[in-house]
């Protein structure tokens, strides 16, 4: 059947990439190195919005606030305890996690157009916490001087190169996790949560429950991302949680497909390379990102995943 | 006793700045259940083409007039040619939405510069009232009252006339308006250039008030958001009512404890959440 | 093995002067329901007779305004939707509420790993627990549909539809079943074939059956309780309410009779 074969080709490609993104790096220019980077760390954190937006049926638009917990608390931990690449991680995550198990009890209270909103200004809410307190985040300047990290047995990664390898292999292992997630038991209650709750309810599942053990988790990767994140810039501000890096995570997984987690990656790349490469010949760029905002949302509301399978189911029916 | 009073009196013209933001952004969720992100594009380009038509003019209320009228259209154009195949598509439209305010923020920036524009509001406007020991900036009444007139309008139009009771009418049940002869996709236009225009008039007072620079519209968005949390969705009441919670507070705050002015937002939001999910005077 | 298996004796479901508003409007006013375990009840009266709403509080999806109701004797009135799938409930829908863009092997699945700790699983894949596509696969095999196993619901017939409806329902093995109008927008064949498959079903299993379609009410029902307006109108075997004239009455000559 047409989805089968789409999907064997898919693999096909994916494993392509795969094998380009461990053995090409060495020879590529550093510039195309540090983009592949940013797209990796963005990468992660769009498939954790995918799990909510393209698997659960949950429009959580505020996704970018534990992006920018990650990398706050990353960033505090750094520059006031100098504490490991491990410790920050692990701090970023229980964090994040903690402040998703509140807003996620207060945010499942709402339905529909509600729950949009309620995420987005729990977004805010960070936002203005970051922007304000002054003492702790630096309010509008941030948190600057963040060094490339220490890791326990390999000491400093400073070249662009093996840092790369270390995101790479956040990546290769959040990809992994949330690939097995999607596909296990659990991930498939959130598809069907999707399609029909009240089915869900009166088959014995507590739909409440797998709605708030979804978010939570998707805010755990998000953190992971925004710990990353703030290695890779050396610098972070409130700007990671402003309306604009909400919506920006939200078109990564529109454009790519959403409910396909390649999609969430190809979207990040996409928009990564979009803003870093616009930006050298016009400065217009943001127009240009409007015009993707645009286009997306009037032609691939299921991105170009969705695009390219329509093309070739429509290509066989001729 | 003193602070008291001033926070609040700042607080009060606060809100109704944001009233007219929150305002405009509810009247269009209200009818068309879209979530627009490029509200506070009406409200900034709003408020540049006020200065730009005072600075032509000289007059700071065709100023207002103009911007109305100029962004009242912009949006019932944006609605038709973007927004209506995209009912009742949140995701869509929210990315359509986005779209457009990224285009108009950086359009104004090409047009209007970086630089923060600051109308020149008419003299008497900016003299201060000394009441006792306190000290009441006119310009701030001037707020409260055009904000508190375009509420009581906006409200009796809808309440007690029949234009209303249509708007009532289309958005509660469009087939059957239909059936009744009302043009409900000219009823959503309409709405949607209102809503706008009410945004754009608060543009021009923030112009006046504060100074307009790109940037600003991305600023005051998560007020309004908190506001219509709090407020209720689709009711220009709950706008007004979260406009005035959310300016007050706002204001006590950066007061009181600055660094966590904005995390005090956060109480009336988690309140309501509790108590009245669908806000103060959402409705279902 | 849902325990309350056990008991084939009792009654399985007691509604006792349940009331559901809504707003000004009383859609169920003091209905008294005794349903013995075993039983196939029917329910039927004209449109806005309120039955699907006393489905729905029965089921948990609509909160109850007074009033209680019992399940094998526990009262389950406070209780959540998916708490009382534990205790044996198990429902259709009237208007055909599936899992759209999954499979229909996949719909069953789903359903059988309801009662199960394995739906929280979170790493192994779902197509690894081979005992849920077993159970699948037999309820699929039970209603003629196994063929269709792997096309998306969409894609499906509404006849076909309405057969993944009700296997949906029987996969979680309920000792009390809620039919809301298995029947509804079948042709005559279909739905033939679906009363016989609902009077093959166990006779342990409690039936609740909402109906438009008399024959088919009449043909597997013990027992018929009428609604009219909310309320409980009549109730009787099927000889009795089929030569009662005020039911008839209430059917043709829409008839305003306040409970």
């Amino acid at each position: 059947m047409g989805g089968l074969e789409f999907r064997s080709r898919l693999v096909f490609v994916l494993l392509g990439i795969l094998l380009a993104l461990i053995f090409l790096p060495p020879v590529l220019p550093n510039y195309f190195v540090i983009l592949l980077t940013q797209s990796l760390i963005y990468a992660i954190v769009a498939m954790s919005l995918d799990i909510l937006v393209g698997y659960a049926g949950l429009p959580s638009l505020g996704h970018s606030a534990f992006f920018a917990i990650g990398a706050y608390v990353t960033g505090i931990l750094v520059t006031r305890f100098h504490l490991g690449l491990e410790t920050n991680l692990f701090f970023s995550i229980v964090i994040a996690v903690g402040t998703s198990a509140i807003f996620g009890l207060l945010a499942l209270r709402a339905v529909g157009t509600y729950f949009l909103i309620i995420t987005l200004s729990f977004a805010m809410i960070v936002w203005g916490v970051a922007n304000r307190w002054f003492s702790l985040t630096g309010g509008d300047n941030g948190i600057s001087g963040i060094p490339r990290p220490n890791l326990f047995m390999l000491g400093a990664i400073k070249s662009t190169l093996y840092f790369y390898y270390l995101i790479l292999f956040f990546f290769l292992v959040s990809s992994l996790l949330i690939f097995l997630f999607v596909r296990s038991p659990f991930g498939k209650t959130l598809v069907a949560i999707r399609d029909s709750e009240s089915r869900m309810g009166v088959l014995g599942y507590n739909v409440w429950l797998h709605k708030y053990l979804a978010f939570i988790i998707a805010g755990a990767f998000a953190s992971l991302a925004g710990c990353l994140y703030v290695y890779y810039n050396g610098f972070v501000n409130p700007n990671v949680a402003d309306l604009a890096h909400c919506m920006k995570i939200v078109l990564m997984v529109t454009l790519g497909g959403p409910g396909t987690m390649v999609g969430a990656s190809l979207g990040a790349f996409i928009i990564t390379l979009i803003e870093n490469t616009i930006s050298v010949y016009t400065e217009r760029w943001v127009i240009a990102l409007a015009i993707v905002y645009v286009l997306t949302a009037k032609y691939a509301p299921r991105g170009i995943l969705g695009l390219l399978k329509e093309f070739q189911i429509r290509g066989q029916k001729a | 006793m003193e602070f008291l009073i001033n926070q609040t009196f700042n607080g009060l013209s606060y809100a109704a700045l944001l009233f007219l933001l929150a305002g405009g952004f509810t009247l269009i969720f209200g009818v068309m259940k879209v979530v627009n992100i490029a509200q506070g594009s009406f409200f900034l380009v709003g408020g540049y083409v006020g200065y730009t038509v005072f600075s032509l003019t000289g007059s700071f209320y065709l100023g207002f007039l103009g911007a109305c009228v100029v962004i009242g259209l912009l949006g019932i154009t944006l609605e038709h040619l973007f927004l209506q195949d995209l009912a009742n598509q949140n995701l869509r439209m929210m990315l359509m939405t986005m779209g457009m305010a990224l285009f108009f923020q950086d359009l104004s920036l090409v047009i209007w510069g970086g630089n923060p524009v600051n109308l020149a509001v008419p003299i008497y406007l900016t003299q201060i009232i000394r009441i006792e020991r306190f000290n009441f900036v006119i310009f701030r009444f001037f707020m409260i009252g055009a904000a508190a007139l375009l509420f009581t309008i906006l409200w009796w139009i809808q309440k007690k006339t029949r234009i209303g009771s249509t708007v009532r009418a289309a958005v509660d049940n469009a087939e059957t308006s239909e059936g009744l002869g009302i043009n409900v996709t000219l009823v959503k236009m309409g709405v949607f250039g209102i809503g706008a225009a009410l945004s754009a008039f608060g543009g021009v007072i923030a112009c006046g008030f504060l100074a307009l620079y790109p940037g600003l519209d991305f600023e005051l968005l998560p007020y309004t958001f908190v506001i219509v949390v709090v407020g209720g969705m689709g009711s220009l009441t709950g706008a007004l009512v979260g406009s005035i919670i959310v300016g007050i507070i706002d204001n006590f705050g950066k007061a009181l404890f600055p660094e966590f002015s904005y995390f005090t937002l956060f109480v009336p939001m988690v309140l309501v959440l509790a108590w009245r999910p669908t806000g103060l005077f959402g409705r279902k | 093995m849902n325990p309350s298996m056990e008991k084939t004796t009792g009654l399985a479901i007691e509604c006792h002067a349940l009331t559901k508003r809504f707003g000004g409007l009383e859609a169920v006013k003091q209905v008294n329901l005794s349903v013995k375990a075993g039983e196939r009840r029917a329910i039927i009266g004209p449109n806005g007779a309120g039955k699907t709403t006393l489905f729905r509080l029965i089921s948990g999806e609509f909160s109850v305004t007074s009033g209680n109701i019992k399940l094998f004797g526990r009262d389950i009135t406070q209780m959540s939707c998916f708490k009382r799938t534990y205790l044996g409930l198990g429902r259709t829908f009237q208007i055909t509420n599936l899992f759209n863009t999954m499979t229909v092997l996949d719909n069953l699945v789903i359903g059988a790993m309801g009662l199960r700790k394995t739906k929280f699983s979170m790493l192994r894949p779902l197509s690894t627990y081979r005992e849920f596509y077993k159970r699948a696969y037999r309820v699929l095999e039970s209603v003629n549909i196994l063929e269709k196993q792997n096309e998306i619901i969409k894609n499906l017939s509404h006849g076909e539809q309405r057969q993944i409806e009700i296997s949906l329902a029987l996969i979680s093995n309920p000792s009390v079943l809620l039919l809301d109008e298995p029947t509804a927008g079948l042709s005559p064949a279909d739905s033939m074939m679906m009363t016989a498959m609902i009077r093959r079903l166990e006779p342990t299993i409690t039936i609740l059956i909402i109906e438009h379609n008399m024959d088919v009410a009449f043909q597997v029902a013990d027992q018929i309780t009428v609604l009219h307006q909310g309320c409980v109108f009549a109730e009787g075997d099927p000889i009795e309410i089929r030569n009662n004239s005020r039911v008839q009455e209430v059917y043709f000559g829409g008839e305003d009779r306040s409970c």
